[in-house]
This record gives structure tokens, sequence and C-alpha cells, in this order.
């Protein structure tokens, strides 16, 4: 593949005895865009200030573009664009004013960055409200201008950590797109997220965290085989006073059979999709809809988790 | 610690140059100004009317403008010696706490910056902020004392009041530094500007008291001296002066004496052999009293790098987490 543009390899850290993360391999490549996932406190962030060189890993070592974020920071972070997951901006300036101080401190020269922060303004759609103060702008709105500072900077490597909070759902599709964007450029993303079908849509590979380490990494199709085996799933939506999941479940080759919202979803070892229709319409139900179904990123996370405690 | 690689002032520039245009906008700064403004014209107000009859006789007729106090006003230096402090610890209790509170700390240290740079640049940015409010304010005394005494300063005097700006610059310089450590220490503002001014009221109103305690303790006063009308030991005196040049407000009362009042040879208890042959009430070259001040300048400025390099480490070690 190509150009790798940043490795860690058995990153910890440790806050007094407490492992936040603990052992956590990553590689990331050129236009590569891979999804963080897991529940709260699992070391999503923790892993990202480590990346950034903004926390102090306790072990393992990390590259940059070539660059260690403890030796060389300033080389790091020239090459790093980041969106902290709770972004804030100086009120006492409008939101173009606080881009500027940005591309001061990066070091911009001053005509570039005049054109960059126009052109990512208007990327994220601020353009209207740029020479707004910011105490007039929603959270949302600053969640984008982070985007936006993001965008401005020209970065090897975008890191952005839950980007989608607070989004409405048009705004978090429009994220979706300029982060396609920015993969198209080039540039490598590493992203974190709650929103799982937002991380599938866009995520070249997916690592799932739990309790400080990657239980789960590759693609979804990938995670689906390795969480689910070899198994096949089917949904119905019937009609009819019939137990449905009862009736499927004693079908040979079924699994597991559940109904919610009056959708069945049947979980089988072979495709058994005639032997469910069959047996629906016998016990005189109608049969609306049956579909096989690729798990999709939600139903892996559901399931990994099932069992397991669902919180580090 | 690994060696780090680039110049820790990359970004001090863009820091410097936001954070003084903050300060010069912000309404906070406006009000410490107009306190300072108004006290000061009250005081120097008063001093002219009383020096408008001596304006030919005395020779330091403009350094009396700053020291020249009439009850219950106090001088303008006085003024100064209070409210300096406090607009020190206004610029600096909220330095780097804001930056975690508003949520833009990790987003600027993300940025090519070391965190030298950002904490010099506050500094150096409260600072300057300072000096353009004194020296706003004693041009305007100067000005003031121009146009209605009618006479223009010597250049002696021109240099005292010069020497009295820097230092008050240094003194300000102290308090700044220690107030921007408490907003290094402390998350919350509020919490950071009370122990701040905890601090300074400490060091000027209850340091003299436990001094002079302290000394009383070590060396009771001996009966047959209290008897005779004697005063104090020296042993006492000694003591009692070197406990409470541990206070910035002592240095700094000193070094404004010694620059304000030319007449003033020593800053310490002195014998009557010392004093023979010396003119009394004859005016010291300015030199003089430079170096007469020179150790309780240079301790101001000790005292401020002291106090900063503990900022520093205190904020090199912390979580960009808020
Ligand atoms: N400064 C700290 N001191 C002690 N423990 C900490 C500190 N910061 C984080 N932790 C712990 O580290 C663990 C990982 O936290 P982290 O913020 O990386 O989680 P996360 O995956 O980003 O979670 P979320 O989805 O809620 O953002 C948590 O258990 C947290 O309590
Ligand atoms: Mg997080």
């Amino acid at each position: 593949m190509s150009e790798v543009v940043l490795s860690a390899k058995g990153l910890s850290k440790w806050y007094g005895p407490i492992a936040a993360v603990s052992g956590v391999d990553l590689e990331l490549h050129r236009g590569e865009i891979l999804g963080m996932l897991g529940p709260n406190g699992a070391g999503k962030t923790t892993t990202i200030l480590m990346l950034l060189g903004l926390t102090e890993p306790s072990s393992g070592t990390i590259d940059v573009g070539g660059f260690d974020p403890i030796r060389a920071p300033l080389e790091v972070k020239r090459r790093v664009g980041y969106l902290p997951d709770s972004v804030g901006f100086y009120d006492n300036l409008t939101a173009r004013q606080n881009l500027r101080y940005t591309a001061r401190l990066a070091g911009l020269p001053r005509e570039q960055a005049e054109a960059g922060i126009s052109a990512a303004l208007k990327r994220v759609g601020l353009d209207e409200v740029a020479d707004r103060g910011m105490r007039t702008l929603s959270h949302g709105m600053r969640q984008r201008l982070g985007l936006a500072e993001v965008l401005m900077k020209g970065v090897e490597l975008a890191v952005l950590d839950e980007p989608t909070s607070g989004l409405d759902p048009q705004a978090s599709f429009d994220l979706l797109d300029t982060i396609r964007g920015l993969k198209a450029d080039g540039t490598a993303v590493l992203l974190s997220s709650h929103l799982l079908d937002r991380v599938q849509a866009v995520c070249d590979r997916v690592a799932l965290f739990h309790r400080g380490k990657i239980v789960l990494e590759g693609t979804v199709p990938d995670l689906a085989r390795r969480v689910f085996g070899g198994v096949y799933i089917f949904e119905l939506d019937l009609e009819g006073d019939v137990d449905a999941p009862s009736l499927f479940a004693a079908l040979p080759g079924v699994r597991q059979a559940t109904a919610a919202d009056g959708t069945v979803r049947v979980l089988a070892d072979r495709d058994v999709r005639a032997e469910l229709a069959r047996a629906a319409v016998a016990a005189g139900a109608a049969l609306h809809r049956l579909v096989s179904v690729e798990p999709s990123l939600d139903a892996i996370y559901r399931h990994y988790f099932e069992g397991r405690h669902g919180t580090a | 610690m690994a060696r780090r690689s680039g110049s820790p002032f990359i970004g001090f520039g863009a820091v410097f140059v936001k954070e003084l245009a903050d300060h010069l906008g912000s309404s906070r700064m406006f009000v410490l100004e107009w306190l300072v403004l108004l006290t000061g014209i009250g005081a120097v107000y008063t001093a002219i009317s009383d020096l408008k009859t001596t304006t030919a006789s005395d020779p330091f007729v403009f350094l009396r403008l700053f020291t020249h106090a009439r009850d219950p006003l106090p001088s303008f230096i006085a003024v100064l010696a209070f409210l300096v402090p406090l607009m020190a610890i206004g610029l600096g209790f909220d330095a780097i706490n804001s930056e975690f509170n508003r949520r833009t700390m990790s987003r600027i240290l993300a940025q090519p910056i070391y965190r030298d740079a950002l904490l010099l640049g506050k500094f150096l940015a409260g600072l300057a902020t300072l000096a353009i409010a004194l020296v706003m304010l004693w041009l305007l005394v100067v000005g003031f004392g121009l146009i209605t005494l009618g006479v223009p300063p010597s250049g002696a005097e021109v240099s005292r009041g010069i020497g009295f700006l820097v230092v008050a610059l240094f003194y300000g310089g102290l308090w700044l530094t220690v107030a921007i450590l408490c907003s290094v220490l402390f998350r919350s503002a509020a919490t950071s500007a009370l122990v701040a001014l905890g601090l300074w009221l400490l060091a000027t109103v209850l340091w003299p008291l436990i001094v002079q305690f302290a000394a009383n303790a070590i060396y009771p006063p001996n009966a047959v001296t209290l008897l005779l009308g004697g005063g104090p030991s020296l042993g006492q005196v000694e003591l009692q002066q070197t406990l409470s040049r541990v206070s910035p407000s002592t240095l700094f009362d000193e070094s404004v004496l010694a620059l304000l009042h030319p007449a003033t040879r020593a800053l310490g208890p002195v014998f009557m052999s010392q004093l023979e042959g010396s003119v009394m009430g004859a005016p010291l070259p300015f030199g003089q009293s430079l170096l007469l001040i020179w150790p309780q300048a240079t301790g101001l400025v000790a005292g401020t790098i002291i106090v900063f390099v503990f900022a520093y480490i205190a904020f090199q070690r912390q979580e960009v987490r808020a």
C-alpha cells in the first residue's frame, strides 16, 4: 500500500495505577480513513492526545511522517490538524479572527492564510457568519469552525475527535463529504465517533477500542466475519397473528430469531430464505419483505458488547 | 526528558500581539486604568495646591508631586504602590486557566508552538500593558505638573522619575508572575484571583506585623533601655529589616524612597559615626541612589524570574485535557 503517514506501536498510558490505554498499535496510510469506536472511557481520546504529542505516552513508539511527537513536536504539529472533542474559541474575536490567530501560530504566510481561511470557511458553510462575533455562533457552528481550522492548515493527517457531536443530520452528512474531500486530497484521517452508521459510511477501516485496547480492527465486512462467524442475517416484515420468533427458531439451520418493531431478525448458518418464506405463509402470515442483510457496524458493535460489560 | 528540536520562541510574536490587543481592549483594563487615573489625579491635585508655594525654593519639586501627601489623601506613589499589584493581578490571574475554561488550550497547543511561547507571550503582553498604563500615567502627572507649576523638571528629576517608573514596572512584573502562577495552579479563575490577592495582602499588610512580632520575640526589649527612653536593640532592627525584605512591597517602598527622596543615604540603620562629615539633607547624585537600590531592584527581578520558572514547570507538567 501507499506511504505510511502514522504508525504507533505498543502505545500505553497509565494514569497512576489505571491504564487508560495499553498496547495499542495503529497504522494509517495516505488518503486512508480510520474510524475509532468504543464505549465512553475506552481510551480513544487518550490515544489521540498521545499521537499529537499533547500527552506523553508511558510506553510505546509513535511516528508521524517520520517524526516522533515527543522529540520533534513542532514537526509533527505542522503536519497534523486536530479537532478536539470539546472545541472552544475566543469569544471576543470573530470566527475569521479566530482562524487568523491559529494561522499565525501555525506559521502560515499571511496571504496564503487569508485565502485558506476563506476557502475553509466556505467549505464548511460558515462564510456568512465568518465576520460575526463568536457569541452568535451555535454549538454545531463552532464544531464546523474547528473543522475549518483543520482544512485551513492543509495537513497530511487530520485527527478528528467526535467531529459529529452536536451536528444536525444535514451538517453531519456535509461533514462526511468534507472528510471524503480530505481523503481525495491525499490526507489521512483518523476519526473517533459514536455515530456508527456515519463511521461505516466514510471509513476504510475501523478500530474498536475496549478498556484501552484495540479489540477488533479491519474493514467492516472483516469485522462482521470475525464477530458473527459465518452467520447469515435475514430480516422479514410480517403481518398476521403469528409468534414469528418461536416459529422460525424451530426451523433447521436457524440459530436465533428475534422480533423488534414489527421486523423479525433471523440469524442462520446458511441461506434459509426459502424455508422462512414457506414457514411464514404456512402459518397464515402475510409476508411483506424478506431480505438478506449485510451486518451493519451497529449490529457488529452491539453483538460484540452483548454479554461483555458495556462500559469500561 | 528527551531533547526537543525547534526554537521555543516560535509563535511567541503571535501570542504577544493577540494578548496585548486583548488587554488593551478589555473592559477590565479600562476599569483599572480609570481607577488609577482618578485616585492619581486626586493625589496629585492636592500635592500641587500645597507645592505651589515652594516651587522656587525646592530643587526637587517635581518629585514632590509623586511623594507629597496631605491627610486624609495618600500620595501618588502610595496610590500606585496599592494599585500596581492590583492591576498586575488583574492582568494575570486568568492567563492560563481561561484557555482551559474556554476549551481553546488543546486547539492552541496542537499548533506548532511550544508551551514556552504561550507562557512568555502572555507574561510579556501583560508587562507591556502595565508599562503602557504606567508611562501614560507618568506623562500625565508630569504634564499636569508642567502646566500648574510652570517650571520644567531638571535632568536629575527626569532620570529619577524614569527610575521610579522602571522599579514600579519590576514590582508589577513580580505580581504579574505570581498571578500567572496562580492561573496555572488553579483551574477556577475566581480561586486564582483570590489566592493571588491573598498573597498580596499577606506580603503588604500581614508580613510587616508578623515580622515585628517575630523580631520582638527573638530580641525582647531590654527593660533598662526602655526606661531610659531608648529604642529597640540593633539586633532587633536588623532582624526586622532582613525579614521584612522578603516581602516585595518592602523592596518597592525602599526603592521608591531612595529614588524620589534624593536625600536618602541608606536604607538600614545608620550610626552617628558613619554620618561624620556628611552634609545632612544634601541630595545624593542619581548614580549613588541607583547603587543604593540596586539590591532591591535585582531582588524584585530575581523574584520574578523564580516565580516564572515555577509557573513554567507547573505548566509544562499539566495535562491538556480540561
Ligand atoms: N487526567 C486523567 N487522569 C486519570 N484518568 C484519566 C485522565 N484522563 C482520562 N482518564 C481515564 O482514561 C480512560 C480513557 O479516557 P478517554 O478520554 O481516552 O476515553 P474515550 O475513549 O475518549 O471516551 P469518550 O468516548 O467518552 O470520549 C478513562 O477511563 C478515563 O477515566
Ligand atoms: Mg473521547
